[in-house]
This record gives structure tokens, C-alpha cells and sequence, in this order.
């Protein structure tokens, strides 16, 4: 797929930089708080997961080798997701990362009739969660680059 | 609107221009505003922690793990291979064959069982079980297989010498080759068993309740303190990790006074209301109906009395020696409160009406004038509502579990000034401890959820222990040491009356007292 020379207005391109900045902001603050607390670890929230795909999460949590991968994927994937994000560096493939941990986050958790989580939802979600907009949101900002324009990958991508 | 500067200019060149370095790093400053926004979060974080922890005082270490068992081998008699004496003789590092073949079965089918591995790893207490004695013969078999089973195999594992079984517990105690027995019979064998084996001058492993009857504890603790053997009872909440901070709570007077305090049994199967399953071998020719009754009333053999003897007075403690008891020793841990000025119980046979004769719904309350203390303890042997065991105290509230959660009172007068100030939110817990975490003044909402339904510490790479493993191991090491267990017969003898006095309030339908001079239940 390719997504050829964008014209946007000035405040097109302000709106898809606030978007991409603060979705950035939301993976880089979440990456952070788990980069600083020494305890903590995914197990509890892989081990709480329901829905089709539950037996994998779970077998995830069972084995110390791929749960200390997870582990770090949740630290410094969110990290430098959230940095490329923010920075418009490499934003594409942050953007594609960004989705798969999402999509990881969403079978795991899946807002679905009958199940129940152990940590309380702050809202009301059916099928549609705040996890699901953030992909999605995601998905249109990996179709409507800024970082070429507001970002480093101004100064990589040059031609 | 324009849009001519927003786009990469096509073949504008290598140049770098001003433009290019402004727009390319427009956004790095909310980094900077990201890194600042942590900053001051942890910081604030790190006060709130600090002036709590200053305010309570709390240790934040987790009870360290126990050295390795050495010296001595002993060599120990069990008594009663029932449901609870495969359980102790597991904590012991002995099981059936079969029975670790369904442990392995289980962690191939779910990587999350743990329990062949947990049994694999427990420390080895350099103990022997030298005798048994189980008067069903199907039990007393097994349990020799069992005690052969020194290398902790499945069938077809390489097994020890062949162990004695004896027909009688007085023979059993009686072997030159018996230094300390295990007690595993039912209630009504509890006193005359350890009363036999003080008087042999064998150590005592006895599950809980002490005792059946009043008279008889009296007996027992005698025997006990005259023969000084080392005694335990099985309450294996007081190797509970959670229980021993707690006990720091209330000695650094954390909670402020505690009037009220509420503790439960929450149960909802046929078999947490004792009504086990009864086993196809069983018949008057495969069981010593006679000794199985000993001091009871008579009455004809009857399978059901025999498996499920816990629903009958003529055996049983019921729900008071049963589950109160449990309830009781932690809060006696505690708060060391001795056996209490009154007791009043209610209650009935309500749902499992099955011709049991002890209640399935028990209600009573204990005072404790001398602490200025109320304890309430309700059963339920139909609904599985978890009510957990609460301490109430003026200044914080504590609940008690696997998970031990402090929270301050919103009217408390000792944090008043800090609940002013924000540093102490009354919905939020001051103090938390998760095992296996570590004890925190400030945990995240997600962990203290996740700790709560146990999904946090039993699945961690670290070792789990069971209590009751602990429990045994302390008995064992002092044996080696001369020193005294925690759950010693003095502690026994304040949870037997305990239980008694409730167990005598619900059939005399009345409040009965305890005369601390004459150390008797007045009914």
C-alpha cells in the first residue's frame, strides 16, 4: 500500500498531528509507568483474559520465557511506540505497532456479552471499546501520514 | 484554507533548510512535557508513600523464608489417612503414587496446575513416616504405599521399605520406632489420642479442634505440659504471611481501639458441608466399626456416619470446632485475646436437611470485655458470599485474607489532620500486602484487584508454599530444638474452650460464661 503526496490544509494537518501526538502521549505514559514500577508484570492482566482467544493468554502467563518477552514488549514496545508517535519518527510502523498491541489487548479483553473482568470498566463499552478507537484511529492516522511534514521523518524520508 | 507549506515539497533537494528543522521537531517539546508530567507524578507519588509509611510504621520486608530443616531424622506416626491426613502427609513430602499420577495428569493437561511441581519442590523436612493406622483397611493400605513413597513417585516409581500399618492408634503410639505422631482422626479421637501419646512421651502433630468434650481438655492439656512433648495444633493460618503483618498493624496500633470485628465461613458445595463422598470398599468387614466409636453413644454401623462424621454432635464439633475455630486462632494471633468472657450462638439446620444434627447456619458473638471487643463470627454452609474476616478499628478498618488491605476511617481521630491535608485518602488503602509483592503504602488499583482473586502471587515464578507445609515444618524444627510451636497447647486450650463455649450457648440456647478463676464455662 502506498499513500502518495498528501495535500492537506493547515488544519487538516494540525488535527492528524493532535491525534497522532496524543495517542503517542496515552502509549508513552502507559509504557512509563511500567518502565518505573520494578513489579510490574502483564501476568495478572494475561491470566484475567476471557473470550475465544483466553487459553492463549493465558498459556502466555504459564511460560516464564514468553511472559518476560511480553513483559518487555508491554515496557519499551509502548515506549518507543509512544516516542515514534509523538516525535514522527518512523510513524508508519509505530502506527502498525501501535495496532498490534492494541489488537493483543482487545482479544484479551473483549467488551462481549457475559464476560467479566476483573478490574472494573470506567464506562460502558459493547463490542465498541475505547482499545478498538484507539486501532482504529491508528489505522486512519497510517493512511494519512504527518511525520513526513511535522516530524523527523522529515529529515529521513527526504528525497 | 492555504495549504502550500504543509507538504513535503517534491524534489526540493537534500537542503535542510530552516523551515524543514522547524516543522521536522515541532513536536519534540511535548517530550519534554511527557518526561516533566512523570516527574512531578512520581514525586508526588514517592511523598504520599513516604509521609505514609512515616505515619504507620510498618516494616516493609516479607517474612523471610525459613532455613532448611536439619539434624536429627524423626520419625513419625500417622493417625487417620482421611481427606485431611493425605493433606498432612503431603505437607510431610508424602503422597499415594496415584495420587502424584494425578498431579502429573493434570499439569499435562493444564500448564497452570501446579501442584505435582509445588510437591517436587517442597523442602524435604528430613522426616520418615514410620507406622500408620487407619481403621478402614482400603485407607490403612494406601496410606503404607504412601509412607514407602520416599521419592515422591508416581506408579511405578522406585518405593522405600514397606511401613507398619497398625489396627489400633495405642499400638501405633506404642512403637519403639514412633518418636512424634500425627493426628488425623475424627473430633471425638482428638483428646484421647494426644493424651495417649503426652503419656508415651511422643510429640504431637494434632488437628484442629483440640478437643470434643470440655472435660477432656482439661486432660489434655495436663498430659501435654506434664510429659513435655512438643506440641502443635493444626491451625496453619498462623504461618500465613498476611496474618503476621497484620499482628504488626495492631501492635504498632495502626487500626486505633478495636471494638468490633467480624469474622466468617462462606461455604456452598456438599462437601464444604461435609458430605463427602462414600467409598465403594467400605463395609462392616473392611472397617473396625467399635474403635471408630470409642468414646461416642453407640450407634449401628452406618457408612454415612462414617464418611461424613463432621454432621453429627455424637463425632463432630461441628461448625464451631470445624471453621470458627480457623476464624478464632487468626484473630487470637492477632489480637491475643484469650478465651472470651461470654459466648451466645444461634443457628439451625436450615438447608442441608439431611438428618445432620449440627447446624449449617451458625451465628455467634464472643465478648471480650477486657479488650473492649465484640467478635462476630457468622457461618453459612449455603451461599459462598465472601465476607472475608473484618478488624474495625476507630482510626482504620482491616480486612484479612491471603491479602492483608489497610484503609483509614474517615472519621478517624489519629489521621485526621492528614485526611485534611490529601496525603491520606479514606478510600484508598494506606497499607497493602500482597505475598509474594511485598508489602506498599500506596498499590496500584489494578494489582490489589488481581491479588484479590489470587492471580497474582500463584502463578509468579517464585516458589509457593503451602501453610500447612510451614505449619508441620515448625513443629518438626522444634522438636529438633526444644523450642515451643505457635499453635501450643495454650493456644489450644483457649481455642477448644472457645468453640465449646459456642458449641454449649447454641444447644443450651442461651449465653454461657467463662470463669476465669476457676477456668470453667458456666452454662
Amino acid at each position: 500500500m502506498t499513500v502518495k503526496s498528501c495535500n492537506y490544509t493547515t488544519c487538516q494537518t494540525t488535527w492528524l498531528v493532535v491525534l497522532r501526538v496524543a495517542i503517542g502521549w496515552h502509549f508513552l505514559y502507559e509504557g512509563l509507568t511500567k518502565v518505573v514500577n520494578p513489579g510490574w508484570s502483564a501476568v495478572g492482566y494475561l491470566l484475567d483474559s476471557k473470550g475465544w482467544f483466553a487459553p492463549v493468554f493465558q498459556a502466555m502467563a504459564a511460560s516464564p520465557g514468553v511472559l518476560s518477552a511480553v513483559n518487555f514488549m508491554n515496557q519499551w514496545g509502548l515506549v518507543f511506540i509512544g516516542l515514534g508517535l509523538v516525535l514522527g519518527l518512523f510513524t508508519r510502523l509505530a502506527a502498525w505497532s501501535g495496532m498490534l498491541l492494541l489488537a493483543f489487548y482487545y482479544l484479551s479483553h473483549p467488551p462481549f456479552v457475559g464476560l467479566n473482568y476483573a478490574l472494573p470498566a470506567e464506562g460502558n463499552y459493547f463490542i465498541v471499546d475505547k482499545v478498538m478507537i484507539e486501532f482504529i484511529a491508528l489505522g486512519a492516522l497510517s493512511l494519512f501520514p504527518t511525520g513526513k511534514t511535522i516530524g523527523l521523518d522529515r529529515f529521513i524520508f527526504r528525497k | 484554507m492555504e495549504d502550500k507549506n504543509n507538504n513535503i515539497p517534491a524534489g526540493s533537494g537534500s537542503k535542510i533548510n530552516r523551515r524543514d528543522v522547524l516543522k521536522g521537531l515541532a513536536t519534540v517539546p511535548v517530550l519534554g512535557a511527557v518526561a516533566y508530567g512523570v516527574y512531578k507524578k512520581k514525586n508526588y507519588e514517592r511523598f504520599l508513600k513516604i509521609t505514609i509509611a512515616d505515619e504507620l510504621g510498618m516494616s516493609r520486608e516479607e517474612p523471610v523464608a525459613p532455613a532448611k530443616s536439619e539434624g536429627k531424622e524423626i520419625r513419625i506416626g500417622l493417625i487417620g489417612y482421611g481427606i485431611r491426613g493425605k493433606q498432612l502427609a503431603k505437607a510431610l513430602g508424602f503422597a499415594h503414587p496415584t495420587m502424584v499420577d494425578s498431579w502429573i495428569e493434570a499439569a499435562q493437561k493444564n500448564k497452570n496446575d501446579l501442584r505435582y511441581a509445588d510437591f517436587k519442590a517442597q523442602d524435604d523436612l528430613n522426616v520418615r513416616i514410620t507406622a500408620v493406622c487407619d481403621i478402614f483397611d482400603t485407607y490403612g493400605t494406601m496410606a503404607q504405599e504412601m509412607a514407602a513413597n520416599i521419592n515422591r513417585e508416581g506408579t511405578g516409581g522406585k518405593m522405600g521399605e514397606p511401613v507398619k500399618r497398625y489396627l489400633n492408634y495405642k499400638e501405633l503410639i506404642a512403637s519403639p520406632d514412633v518418636d512424634a505422631v500425627v493426628i488425623a482422626s475424627p473430633d471425638h479421637w482428638h483428646g484421647p489420642m494426644t493424651i495417649e501419646a503426652a503419656r508415651q512421651g511422643k510429640h504431637v502433630y494434632c488437628e484442629k479442634p483440640l478437643t470434643w468434650t470440655v472435660e477432656e481438655t482439661y486432660t489434655v492439656r495436663q498430659a501435654v505440659r506434664e510429659s513435655g512433648v512438643v506440641f502443635q495444633l493444626g491451625h496453619q493460618g498462623r504461618q500465613t504471611d498476611a496474618y503476621l503483618k497484620a499482628q504488626e498493624a495492631v501492635e504498632k496500633g495502626v487500626l486505633g481501639p478495636i471494638n468490633l470485628i467480624e469474622v466468617t465461613t462462606n461455604r456452598n458445595d456438599p462437601n464444604g458441608a461435609w458430605v463427602y463422598p462414600i467409598h465403594k470398599d467400605a463395609s462392616p468387614e473392611t472397617i473396625d466399626w467399635e474403635q471408630f466409636i470409642g468414646p461416642a453413644p453407640w450407634h449401628d454401623f452406618n457408612l454415612e456416619r462414617f464418611f461424613r462424621w463432621r454432621c453429627w454432635w455424637d463425632y463432630s464439633t461441628g461448625l464451631s470446632g470445624d471453621l470458627l475455630t480457623h476464624e478464632y486462632d487468626a484473630i487470637n494471633q492477632i489480637l491475643k485475646l484469650g478465651i472470651p468472657h461470654s459466648a451466645m450462638s444461634t443457628g439451625g439446620v436450615y438447608f442441608f436437611k439431611d438428618g445432620r444434627t449440627v447446624p449449617d447456619v451458625l451465628t455467634t458473638v464472643f465478648e471480650f470485655p477486657k479488650h473492649d471487643l465484640s467478635l462476630l463470627y457468622s457461618a453459612t454452609l449455603s451461599s459462598q458470599m465472601s465476607r472475608g474476616k473484618r478488624v474495625m478499628g476507630h482510626d482504620a478498618y482491616m480486612e484479612m485474607g491471603n491479602t492483608l488491605t489497610i484503609y483509614a476511617d474517615p472519621r478517624s481521630t489519629r489521621y485526621a489532620e492528614k485526611i485534611k491535608q490529601g496525603i491520606i485518602k479514606p478510600d484508598e488503602p494506606i497499607y497493602s500486602y500482597i505475598p509474594g509483592k511485598g508489602a506498599d503504602t500506596v498499590t496500584s488499583a489494578t494489582e490489589r484487584y488481581f491479588a484479590g482473586r489470587g492471580l497474582l502471587y500463584t502463578y509468579r515464578g517464585g516458589k509457593r508454599v503451602d501453610t500447612t507445609h510451614l505449619h508441620m515444618k515448625e513443629w518438626i524444627d522444634c522438636i529438633r530444638s526444644g523450642n515451643t510451636p505457635s499453635c501450643n497447647i495454650d493456644q489450644g486450650f483457649e481455642e477448644a474452650m472457645t468453640a465449646h463455649m459456642g458449641t454449649l450457648s447454641y444447644k443450651h440456647r442461651k449465653q454461657v460464661f467463662w470463669d476465669e478463676e476457676n477456668e470453667q464455662i458456666i452454662v
